[in-house]
């Protein structure tokens, strides 16, 4: 283990977070068995008090999740220089077997974890909190996914130690080798462009959709989830390329250094943010047709797909300058 | 719109709020302030020292050649050099000589050093800005000027004056602060190093990807020589600082835990007057979501008070007031420099890991106490 | 309209110390109109209050709010109903010590979102009908017993809210000031609001601003006889 204040701060969130989940998901799992909207007992009183108690460790669960996504990566980052041969998180993630299934998952659970409160707002708005069970149980099915998290993202701090062999970014994400992470390097350029175009435009097209005749939320979703998916593979495949202006270094993690004015931050904000909003659209669908729901709903989805357009953009208009303003052209290669 | 403007009234009634509670607010804050005062302290060091050495080791070379013999390092013959020089890759070679001197007049320890344009300059020394002069007249210590005469004793016990013709530009405190330079006939005089000797060699490369390579043909040729790369030094460094902070973090978190202790305390022990009042806000229509609310903004406040005043503090110790309470523990390998500061340097990186070290722990401890006084019956103050 | 049927309210339920204070109430109040619940003290006046001002929930029974069922609501659908629908005032009066009479009256505004500066200017005139601007900005300690009551009826006035519930208003009060509570009273009244008092005070009970009396013992309401 090392001993990095990094290190010992995301050691102290994750605990954290996962005894607040897990105590967050026994509290949901007496709630999901006992609720009886329809009783005057004072024990649903207390059920009723405790699903503050469950919000509002989840709300706080899910900002330091946020941080520590961004923390686990910027640690790894600089921790790099203790490895040989890593220069940047994708060698540090690399050092062991648990680094990219950590950052993976840690990816994965805070968009669910961002789903689930926008499942969680809108019932709160319903006066008969219709969702109360389905949301418990979602909690329920969450927390085995954070505790394997917290376990993962243990088991490779503590496995760290100064002087391991790793391979960097240069080598991980090299055309020539025949990784996932190469695959995804070697992904000819011009159909990846045009997915990206392309993603982007649906994305647009079925959000303005939405927007004027309430169609198709989960085909919205839809779009955005492959957006998300294309725009990583993009940011690896090609943006990274002009971001570094180098012709060959395809790596997803460099952009968060300082050298390239702390590009990635923005962009995987904004990535994640919209993702997050425009998923959360299509989660809501399904419950339309509840009474006490149905005319909360409309103004909730409407206001998460402006939020999802409005990161999208932002996104793009990143990258886009991030592309226009740079000096490489790749037409030579 | 509206939800800023209820957020700003309730902010308002918070702050009103934790204003009537003085007491109970400035203890809180203070002992929150001095939990963060001394993790970001211990945080600071580390990183800037590690800075530091950064510094210093970027301008070392890539590769140093040091002999050893009986398992000690030794001197390495001239040579060596002409052998290692001639190795495919190697760009060139330096031989260096340098070594510590103990200053018995101020108590201090410097690095001495051979600087080549020295030389043909005998009896002249370029010096760091931290070498010390102790005043013939005055008997105290002062820094030492250009123009100055330092005394240097050689081992022989005679001593040599050293005219100052400079005082080395400031970079990084840690590489240039007790250095002396000297010419090198001055270097074998002072310390009787024999002719023909360096302490060790310093290599540069034309591709630091054949670095390994190198330093494996160098070891196949010169058995008895060590090449040590700046890389590994690097890390053995960073490890070395990191493990000491780490450290420190750890015995502290006995403080921190009796501090998250006192703020739940502090938290659940409402006082029958805040209960009152939170009942009176619930029964004119408050929601138990709107003293949460309350309740989160003055984990805000109180939190970005101490935090605020915490690393403050930590600032100007570290960087002003040059470590006073972790010396010893932090540093306590290295030799005690006469006047040491750190370059100032703090980052983003830094503070959200101190915010996850101290504020995350408060924040989770107040949350059940929050919650707690949130959900107090609306009807309890109909009857009093 | 507030219509009760069958309301039980039980404290305590399932424990050795189960107490039923209120018994199978049914009742309707009308709009518009001055109702006194009268009775002896724990009798379960301040229970039926806290049901009808949608602070606690009943055990069993419904209650409607005009055409809306209040019953089953959430805690915090009744939190919202109590803001916008009902003024409270104390028998303790209950303002919050440390701060001005300007932010006690403007508390019950505070969740709502409303502009700051409007919420300022309905609360200095209220203050101003209640004779207290020059008071708005002291401190709720320094009140005399009057004018902290005149206070408390500006504080339940913020949010307009259509039904006023009064607990013993006239307990802490002398004479002369009684008087002048109800005279408030039947000002608002006059005004289209509703008001609901508990309180065996007779001074409250004889009042000509009452329109009707309805009494109860031991959590059961008391037939009426003939109303005074
Ligand atoms: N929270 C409670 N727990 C148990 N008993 C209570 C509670 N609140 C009120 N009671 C009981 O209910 C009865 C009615 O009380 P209350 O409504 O305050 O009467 P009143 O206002 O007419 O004096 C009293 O006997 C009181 O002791
Ligand atoms: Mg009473």
């Amino acid at each position: 283990m090392i001993l990095h204040p990094g290190v010992i701060s995301l050691l102290i969130g994750s605990l954290l977070v996962t005894i607040m989940l897990c105590y967050s998901a026994y509290e949901g799992a007496i709630i999901a068995r006992d609720w009886d909207i329809n009783s005057g007992s004072e024990r649903q009183l207390g059920l009723e008090r405790k699903t503050y108690l469950v919000s509002t460790m989840m709300t706080y669960a899910m900002g330091f999740q946020l941080l520590s996504l961004f923390l686990f990566i910027a640690t790894t980052d600089a921790l790099s220089h203790l490895f040989i041969g890593a220069m940047c998180a994708a060698g540090s993630l690399n050092v062991n077997a648990f680094g990219y299934p950590t950052m993976l998952l840690k990816l994965a659970n805070f968009v669910l974890g961002g789903i689930w409160l926008i499942v969680n707002a809108a019932d709160n708005r319903g006066y008969d909190y219709p969702l109360i069970r389905i949301k418990y149980i979602l909690l329920i099915c969450l927390s085995p996914l954070l505790l394997t998290e917290t376990l993962l993202q243990g088991f490779y701090l503590l496995n760290l130690s100064p002087n391991l062999i790793t391979s960097c970014c240069s080598v991980i994400f090299a055309e020539d080798s025949r990784s996932f992470a190469a695959g995804l390097a070697t992904l000819p350029r011009q159909p990846a462009q045009l997915a990206f175009i392309l993603s982007a435009a649906a994305v647009l097209v079925l959000g303005i959709r939405f927007l004027r005749w309430r169609k198709g939320a989960v085909l919205f979703a839809l779009a955005v989830l492959a957006f998300f998916a294309v725009s990583l593979a993009s940011i690896v495949s090609f943006v990274s390329l002009y971001i570094y202006e180098l012709p060959t270094h395809h790596c997803p993690f460099c952009i968060l250094h300082a050298e390239y004015g702390y590009i990635g931050y923005p962009l995987y904000l904004t990535l994640l943010l919209g993702t997050i909003s425009g998923t959360g659209v299509g989660a809501l669908a399904p419950f339309g047709g509840i009474a006490s729901l149905a005319a909360i709903l409309p103004s909730i989805q409407r206001r998460l797909t402006l939020l999802t357009l409005l990161c999208f953009l932002v996104f793009l208009l990143l990258t886009g300058a991030s592309i226009g303003l740079s000096n490489l052209d790749l037409s030579a290669y | 719109m509206s939800l800023i403007e209820k957020h700003r009234n309730i902010i308002d009634y918070t702050l009103s709020s934790l204003g009537r509670r003085k007491g109970k607010t400035f203890a809180v804050c203070l002992v929150y302030s001095f939990i963060i005062f001394l993790l970001a302290s211990v945080v600071f060091f580390t990183q800037a020292i590690k800075r530091e050495a950064d510094l210093l080791l970027r301008e070392a070379p890539e590769m140093t050649v040091q002999r050893l013999e009986a398992g000690r390092q030794t001197t390495v013959p001239a040579a060596y050099a002409d052998g290692i020089g001639r190795i495919r890759g190697v760009q060139s070679v330096q031989k260096r000589l340098w070594g510590y001197y103990f200053d018995s007049l101020t108590g201090a320890n410097y690095t001495v050093m051979v600087n080549a344009s020295l030389n043909g300059r005998e009896g002249q020394a370029i010096v760091g800005s931290g070498v010390l002069l102790r005043g013939a007249a005055e008997g105290e210590s002062r820094k030492i000027q250009a123009g100055d005469s330092l005394p240097v004793k050689t081992y022989r016990g005679e001593a040599l004056m050293l005219k100052v013709a400079g005082i080395l530009p400031f970079a990084s405190e840690l590489e240039t602060a007790d250095l002396i330079q000297v010419s090198e006939r001055d270097y074998r005089d002072i310390f009787n190093a024999e002719a023909g000797r360096y302490t060790d060699l310093a290599l540069q490369v034309r591709n630091r990807k054949e670095l390994a390579t190198i330093a494996t043909k160098i070891v196949r040729q010169y058995p008895d020589t060590r090449p040590i790369l700046r890389e590994d030094i690097l890390r053995t460094y960073d490890a070395i600082f990191d493990w000491r902070g780490g450290l420190s973090i750890m015995t502290m978190a006995g403080a921190l835990f009796a501090f998250i202790i006192l703020a739940w305390d502090k938290a659940t022990g409402l006082s029958a007057e805040e209960k009152k009042e939170i009942g009176i806000l619930k029964a004119i229509g408050w929601e138990t979501g709107d003293i949460l609310q309350v309740k989160f903004w003055e984990g805000v406040s109180v939190s970005l008070t101490s935090f605020s005043i915490g690393i403050f503090a930590a600032y100007l110790h570290v960087f002003v007031g040059s470590s006073l309470l972790f010396e010893p523990v932090l540093k306590g390998w290295s030799v005690l420099y006469p006047d040491f500061r750190l370059t100032p340097h703090i980052d983003a990186y830094q503070l959200v890991s101190l915010l996850f070290i101290t504020v995350l722990p408060y924040t989770v401890a107040t949350i059940i106490p929050s919650w707690r006084s949130a959900t107090i019956d609306p009807d309890s103050v109909m009857r009093a | 309209m507030i219509t009760l049927s069958n309301i039980r309210k039980v404290y305590n339920a399932g424990r050795p110390n189960e107490f039923t204070a209120i018994r199978d109430v049914s009742l309707e109040l009308e709009p518009n109109k001055t109702t006194v619940l009268k009775g002896p003290s724990g009798s379960g006046k301040t229970t039926l209050l806290s049901m009808l001002g949608c602070m606690t929930r009943p055990t069993a029974g419904r209650i409607l709010l005009g055409q809306r069922e209040i019953t089953s609501l959430p805690e915090k659908f009744l939190a919202e109903i109590r803001r916008s629908t009902f003024g409270f005032i104390f028998q303790q009066l209950n303002l919050i010590r440390g701060i001005t009479v300007l932010e006690n009256v403007m508390l019950p505004a505070y969740p709502t979102g409303e502009r700051r500066s409007e919420v300022v200017a309905r609360a200095m005139a209220l203050l101003d009908l209640c004779n207290l601007s020059h008071k708005a900005e002291a401190r709720v300690e320094w009140l005399s017993g009057g004018e902290a009551q005149r206070a408390a009826i500006a504080r339940a006035l913020i949010n307009g809210p259509a039904i006023i519930i009064c607990d013993e208003p006239t307990a802490h009060l002398d004479t002369a000031l009684s008087l002048e509570f109800m005279e408030t009273m039947k000002r608002l009244r006059d005004d289209g609001k509703t008001i609901l008092i508990a309180s065996h005070d007779p001074l409250v009970n004889d009042s000509d601003a009452v329109d009707r009396i309805v009494e109860i013992r031991d959590g059961r309401l008391v037939p009426p006889k003939a109303c005074a």
